[in-house]
């Protein structure tokens, strides 16, 4: 690949890298618990939590496990567990 | 009022785990929004946002060297108003490259008024090369430059007064944020790229890989820096604060004791001394912003 003066990337294109296989520990969502207050959402480094049909939900393909959002849930609606593959 | 829903800094890029830095860009972006062109300068956040041929942004975004972001930025903001556009200018750079390395060209753009926001995440070393310290590592951390030991008890110099420095140049608008208070950041990002003129904003940015804590801690450890005093949310409008958070303050004990660039002051025994230090430092922020409640 040859690196040329002005070279440019797509916006956004490091979707294509899929940080999600660093993840040791995965968190789990208790939508029974939840109450969508959005605090997990705000906090990730990754930006991986979207609302899905009123739901936060993680997007496992980029989550690192970093645990903030389990760390920081106002409801601790969310555990880490070991990731198993 | 910015549209905090869209993302403007992709997921897929290399930060570690629960990097405050990264947290930082999602919502410098959401306060400055789409129409924004942002200057980095070399450093953690541009080497794991934008390995090429990958970028985590999705806004036009330039790099050219360490200390010239301020420089890069200034030309940008010429050839822009020149063309009647009126795009945001956000340099986005680490505490090394404002406090030490990019100074000289920050003095320059701050002194011409450009219309740029300059914002610093300061996460209080040079991570990205291995934890070297900065003008920003706060006095008694250790670092790989300032290693504690039998002779010594880690950096021996205060963290430098950048707000300050830049408020003296005649900034408009100078504020400090933490990551902790992400609202806050959308708020002030916001509020500096719409006044016009060089404005500041410094955004506390714990490295859980630099200082030594639990990654899922992150945000923790930036609310304990403001409980304890040794960060300063504030807002300065033409060099006079407007605005502070106030909290009830907490000993720096419990701050210090959670990382381990601050062990040495707890092991193997208790250094009260270093530590009374540390505290009047606490103390002295106190005094002079009025921070307790």
């Amino acid at each position: 690949m040859a690196l040329r003066i002005g070279c440019a990337a797509p916006p956004g294109n490091s979707r294509n890298n899929k940080t999600g296989s660093w993840r040791v520990f995965k968190p789990i969502f208790n939508y029974e618990i939840c109450t969508a207050c959005g605090i997990c959402q705000s906090l990730c480094p990754d930006a991986c939590i979207t609302l899905v049909n009123e739901q936060y939900t993680p997007d496992y393909a980029f989550c690192k496990g970093c645990g903030i959002c389990a760390n920081d849930c106002s409801t601790d609606a969310i555990t880490m567990v070991l990731e198993e593959k | 009022m910015a549209d905090t829903s869209v993302e403007l800094f992709e997921p897929g890029h290399r930060a570690c785990g629960g990097c405050g830095p990264a947290l930082a860009a999602r919502h410098i972006l959401k306060g400055s929004g789409p129409d924004t062109i942002v200057v980095a300068s070399t450093g953690c956040m541009e080497v794991f946002s934008t390995p090429y041929p990958e970028s985590a942004w999705k806004v036009p975004w330039i790099h050219s060297l360490f200390e010239n972001a301020a420089a890069v930025a200034s030309g940008i903001e010429v050839a822009l108003k020149k063309q009647g556009r009126k795009e945001h200018i956000v340099c986005i750079c680490g505490d090394g490259a404002t406090f030490d390395i990019g100074t000289m060209c920050i003095s320059g753009a701050f002194e011409r008024g450009h219309n740029i926001t300059y914002v610093c995440y300061d996460n209080e070393a040079y991570m990205n090369t291995g934890i070297q310290r900065s003008g920003a590592t706060p006095y008694d951390a250790s670092t790989t430059t300032s290693p504690a030991g039998s002779a010594s008890h880690g950096n021996r110099t205060q963290k430098k007064d950048m707000p300050a420095i830049l408020a003296a140049h005649g900034a408009p608008y100078v504020a400090t944020a933490s990551i902790a208070y992400p609202n806050d950041i959308v708020k002030k990002v916001e509020r500096a790229v719409n006044i016009p003129g060089a404005c500041y904003i410094q955004i506390h940015a714990p490295c859980y890989t630099g200082w030594g804590f639990e990654g899922a801690r992150t945000i923790d450890v930036a609310k304990l820096a403001i409980q304890t005093g040794l960060w300063v949310n504030y807002e300065m409008v033409d060099g006079d604060v407007e605005k502070v958070k106030k909290v009830k303050r907490k000993p720096v004990d419990e701050y210090l004791a959670e990382q381990k660039r601050f062990r040495h002051l707890f092991k193997p025994k208790r250094n009260d001394e270093e530590i009374a230090k540390i505290q009047a430092i606490a103390d002295r922020n106190a005094a002079n912003f009025g921070i307790d409640i």
